[in-house]
């Protein structure tokens, strides 16, 4: 069935990142940043460097594998912080209403005005390079879609007869945008939410291309990406890898999103039933 | 009866506000509920018997807002209440089941886990507690192998399953007051009966006060002590259920005895068509003056067109707002 192919693929891509990321230390076969070799620069690929190495003789196989860890971190703490703080605004903008909907709906469609790497950007150049300001950059500027989705869910959600109901039963707002809302919209945030990691990871490459991410030596697919950048004619594995590594963790994650879209669909769902 | 009553609604008025013009969907309306009794809301749709029972809970949203007169539980006006308050009182003193039991369970979540909320919610249980007791609530509904129904969705149940399972819910916390509106419209007619015993047998064994509410007065007069009908958002007779058979006053409530189906004598002599009440249920913007059945009423007299009756006191039990009443 076609429906099922995306949601296996993207699913196999990603664990297999996650494995990766994982077993780093136990999958790699040099240290990523110490084991430099002038002797062995620039080697391309073979059965003794699986994927070449570079400039200083270091193992991209091993540099690949290493930066996966950084990319998927980045990938997912960003995304969830993303997550939390769309569901928290757009749930209780849309529950709410008045004041604090307009506050609301003014900042998010603020966010969705400025570019988000651009924004990230912005963030990256007053905190510096490093991992927590990639983490903050990414995870302050792409909850708008989660938020769009969360208060569209909200309103169409709370004048269903079960929303209503725990109001007559005494729930509290909370309880029931816990308990009934919530459970209820987690389909389309899941399927935003493994979209978002996709383009996070993208986002830390091309911040760490630009040198605003994880700076050199730290192998992330992003900084090693701009460091190949002057040999890509030379030494085109130096690109090719982390480019492949990227292509792949994101495309994974794209098709899962589609998948679990299908599968997630309220509709489809009830065709299951 | 000593003490106030269980609740006791005085004089309400609901109103709609309309941007700029404001119109009263219920006025007037005036009842009151013992302690284990039982009372019928009657009229046809739109009539304003689902928000007077939201006002009894303190639940109406705009545009809907009480306009005017009391409604006091066990004495106290539930307006004036603080929202904590408010809120303890609903789902633990006051439980209230609908008439769509396909929609008002959540969907995503086990039946067992929406009954155990309450005791969680109310009863300040653990989990652990208010899930056993879960279960004990869905046998007491007579859900046939409850600890195993308890993990079900509500997709996976029928709908006068699902009815048992808000029953559950709603007499969780052991209410003293329990709001059924329209509690069978959608079921089939013999999931209705069953539903319906089972609500009598419940509620009279734990002293519920019910307060039913529905467009089918066969079934009210039925299930409760005493009944009230209304008519485009005011109450026009109030009747113990022995009487509103024999002796009502008011035109619509004759019209209504008209049009129920019976069985004996009259079905024999030939008449067994059923009779309507001609004419159509007036929109609640545009409210006729005087009496407001008068365009439906085969007796309206120019004083029926002009000046709204008052109501009278029929005996302890009745009363009835007609000019003309017998
Ligand atoms: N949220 C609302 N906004 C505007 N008008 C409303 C709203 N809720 C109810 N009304 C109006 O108030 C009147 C009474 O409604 P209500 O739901 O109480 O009727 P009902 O007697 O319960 O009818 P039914 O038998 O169809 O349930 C109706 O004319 C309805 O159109
Ligand atoms: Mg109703």
């Amino acid at each position: 069935m076609k429906l099922g192919t995306s949601l296996i693929i993207g699913g196999l891509l990603f664990t297999l990142a996650i494995v990766v990321g994982l077993l780093a230390p136990w999958l790699a076969h040099t240290d990523p940043v110490m084991d430099a070799n002038l002797m062995n620069a620039e080697e391309p690929p073979s059965w003794m460097w699986w994927f070449g190495t570079d400039a200083q003789g270091r193992d991209i196989y091993s540099r690949v594998v290493y930066g996966a860890r950084i990319s998927l971190t980045v990938g997912i703490v960003s995304q969830l912080v993303n997550s939390v703080i769309g569901v928290t605004l757009g749930l209780s903008a849309g529950y709410f209403g008045g004041w604090w909907d307009d506050i609301v709906n003014g900042l998010t469609n603020l966010m969705l005005a400025i570019p988000s790497l651009i924004f990230a950007l912005a963030i990256m150049a007053v905190l510096g390079p490093g991992l927590t300001s990639l983490l903050i950059a990414l995870g302050l500027t792409n909850w708008s879609f989660t938020c769009r989705i969360a208060r569209a869910s909200t309103l169409s959600l709370k004048s269903q007869g079960y929303v209503q109901a725990a109001r007559v039963l005494g729930y509290g707002d909370l309880r029931i945008m816990i308990t009934q809302l919530l459970p209820n919209m987690l389909g389309p945030i899941i399927v935003i939410g493994t979209l978002g990691m996709g383009s996070a990871v993208l986002a830390e490459a091309s911040l760490s291309f630009l040198g605003l991410g994880i700076r050199p030596p730290y192998p992330s697919w992003g900084s090693m990406l701009s460091e190949a950048r002057d040999q890509i004619t030379t030494a085109p594995w130096l690109s090719v890898f982390p480019g492949l590594a990227i292509f792949l963790t994101v495309l994974g994650l794209n098709l899962l999103g589609d998948g679990l879209r299908d599968i997630l669909d309220p509709q489809s769902r009830s065709r299951r039933t | 009866m000593t003490g106030p009553a269980l609740i006791d609604v005085e004089d309400l008025r609901i109103d709609l506000n309309l941007g700029s013009s404001r119109v009263a969907a219920v006025e007037g309306v005036s009842f009151h509920i013992d302690r284990g009794e039982t009372f019928g809301l009657v009229g046809e749709s739109g009539c304003g018997k689902s928000i007077t029972a939201l006002a009894l809970i303190g639940l109406l949203r705009r545009p809907l807002s009480v306009g005017a007169g009391a409604i006091r539980f066990e004495g106290r006006e539930i307006q004036n209440l603080p929202a904590v308050e408010q809120r303890t009182l609903r789902g633990n003193r006051i439980a209230m089941i609908f008439q769509e039991p396909m929609t008002a369970l959540n969907p995503v979540s086990p039946v067992g886990r929406q009954i155990a909320e309450m005791f969680v919610l109310h009863g300040g249980k653990s989990w652990r507690d208010a899930n056993r007791l879960a279960v004990e609530a869905l046998a007491s509904v007579r859900v046939p192998a409850p600890e195993r129904r308890v993990k079900d969705y509500p997709h996976q149940l029928s709908g006068g399953m699902r009815q048992r399972v808000m029953i559950a819910i709603a007499l969780a916390c052991g209410p003293d007051l329990l709001i059924a509106d329209e509690p069978t419209t959608a079921l089939d007619v013999t999931v209705q009966a069953e539903i319906i015993e089972l609500m009598r047998n419940l509620c009279a064994a734990r002293g519920t006060a019910v307060l039913m509410i529905s467009h089918d007065l066969g079934l009210v007069a039925n299930f409760c002590r005493r009944v009230a009908v209304m008519y485009a958002g005011r109450i026009v007779e109030q009747r113990s259920s022995d009487d509103i058979f024999r002796a009502c006053s008011h035109p619509y409530t004759q019209g209504l005895v008209d049009s129920l189906p019976r069985l004996g004598s009259r079905a024999r002599l030939g008449r067994s068509r059923l009779r309507e009440i001609a004419g159509v249920v007036p929109a609640i913007t545009n409210f006729p003056s005087g009496c407001r059945f008068n365009p439906r009423c085969a007796q309206a007299t120019e004083v029926c067109r002009t000046t709204a009756p008052e109501t009278t006191m029929l005996g302890a039990d009745g009363l009835v707002r007609c000019h003309h009443h017998a």
